[in-house]
């Protein structure tokens, strides 16, 4: 199924959409976060980021679950758009697929994300969309754990050792080009906002770079150019050469037994 | 089999209390605040539950835990959905589930507090977490998450003893 010249119509049909594009951010970078397990830095951060990537494939259920029930095909389910689109079909934005990296470049990125998600979700929770709502005001308590926990690991990196600092500050100018894709307003999130479910991100841009400059600079970290080269095309279904090599890992056992269950 | 019109919603909450966390074995699921309400219309009984921690992987065991429990029961014609209309807190549970978390090795989440201005609490200040077995205050975090999605580790620096606290959400 390609969606990329569909373009949705009805309120349904963007909900569907946008939620789709949220879920997929979270399916995504919960699935890259999972392979720190087993090979955190200590066991406390192991530990934290299995956590973190928990939650983050568990938001990302229920919100499929919801587009499950929005698309009004029979039989559909979360696993369904987990394990059996292709990469063009995924409309994740751009820096939840890039490789790990090292634990620095993890921290940055779970940085840069969970404020990025913190700011949205506050404007989520009043969607007109009641149920939307409802699921968003419940991830919104566990993003809160998870933007404490990459804030603090910047400052401690970053004001910590030559090397931690060094580290950091390479993979926050190594991603920075994939945080302009954040606040890119699309048709569909045009839509969702005339609709009254979704959020308008331009309203809270300032305040997440607001945080981003205060945190950074707290840590002692020189801020990259905002203004700078920013990638995009994630919300399109254009994606790097790295998602699909995600895709063939997370979905090649689904796909090779579809009708498999656990017994 | 159990006829849903003779059946009262007294006796499913009963049978539900029979149903306990997996990973939390002294408590059941009626104490925890995740059954939230049992409709019965006509002829089809509906109980609605909400999770605790979105990534909590023993919801799912709990679903299928209530809808084994109820067939075991008799009962034929149910459903169990999953609700998010209110967000689950640690405030829902009785404090009888608080103490047997204690009993049962867990510092107990304490009552939550209405949240001012979450970007201003970004440090968050460390609370005192008495020790579940010894009692002692002085014990210090050690890492807001632990062995599963709702707890984070302690130590206390008097029996010199790990311990795990349910957060408080």
């Amino acid at each position: 199924m390609s969606t990329l010249e569909t373009k949705p119509a009805t309120k349904q049909e963007v909900l569907h959409e946008y939620i789709l594009r949220l879920a997929d951010d979270r399916l995504i970078l919960g699935q890259r976060l999972s392979e720190w397990t087993g090979f955190g830095p200590e066991l406390e951060e192991d530990l934290a980021m299995a956590n973190i990537a928990l939650d983050m494939i568990g938001h990302a259920s229920s919100l499929y679950e919801y587009a499950a029930e929005l698309s009004g095909e029979e039989d559909r389910d979360d696993d369904y758009y987990a394990y059996f689109r292709d990469d063009t079909d995924f409309k994740n934005l751009k820096i939840c697929e890039l490789p790990i990296g090292d634990f620095g470049f993890t921290i940055a990125r779970q940085f840069l994300f969970s404020s990025f998600s913190y700011f949205l979700y506050e404007q989520l929770k009043d969607s007109e969309d009641e149920q939307f709502a409802g699921i968003i005001k419940k991830h919104l308590k566990e993003i809160k754990y998870h933007l404490r926990h990459s804030r603090e690991w910047v400052l401690r990196l970053g004001d910590g050792t030559e090397e931690s600092h060094q580290k950091i500050q390479t993979a926050f100018d190594d991603i920075w080009m994939y945080t302009g894709e954040l606040f890119d307003m699309d048709d569909v999130d045009k839509m969702a906002v005339k609709h009254g479910i979704g959020a308008d991100s331009s309203g809270f841009h300032n305040d997440w770079k607001e945080l981003v400059v205060n945190t950074m600079e707290e840590a002692t970290l020189k801020v990259p150019d905002f203004n700078q080269y920013m990638q995009e095309g994630g919300r399109r279904g254009f994606h790097t050469e790295y998602l699909g090599h995600l895709l063939a890992q997370m979905q090649f056992l689904r796909r090779s037994y579809p009708d498999g269950e656990w017994k | 089999m159990n006829e849903v019109k003779s059946i009262s919603k007294s006796q499913i909450w009963s049978w539900l209390k029979e149903v306990t966390d997996p990973e939390i074995p002294v408590l059941n699921v009626v104490e925890m605040g995740i059954v939230r309400n049992i409709e019965i219309d006509d002829d089809t009984v509906v109980v609605k539950i909400t999770p605790t921690y979105s990534g909590c992987p023993a919801m799912n065991a709990i679903e299928m835990d209530i809808n084994k429990k109820l067939r075991d029961k008799g009962l034929s014609d149910f459903k169990v959905k999953t609700d998010f209309s209110e967000t689950w807190t640690t405030d829902w549970m009785t404090d009888e589930a608080k103490r047997k978390l204690k009993e049962y090795g867990i510092a107990p989440p304490e009552p939550t507090e209405p949240e001012k201005d979450f970007l201003s609490t970004l440090v968050a200040k460390q609370k005192i977490v008495p020790c579940p077995h010894c009692d002692s205050l002085n014990t210090k975090l050690q890492s807001q998450f632990g062995s599963t999605a709702c707890k984070a580790q302690y130590f206390c620096n008097d029996c010199d003893q790990p311990f795990e606290h349910f957060k408080c959400i």
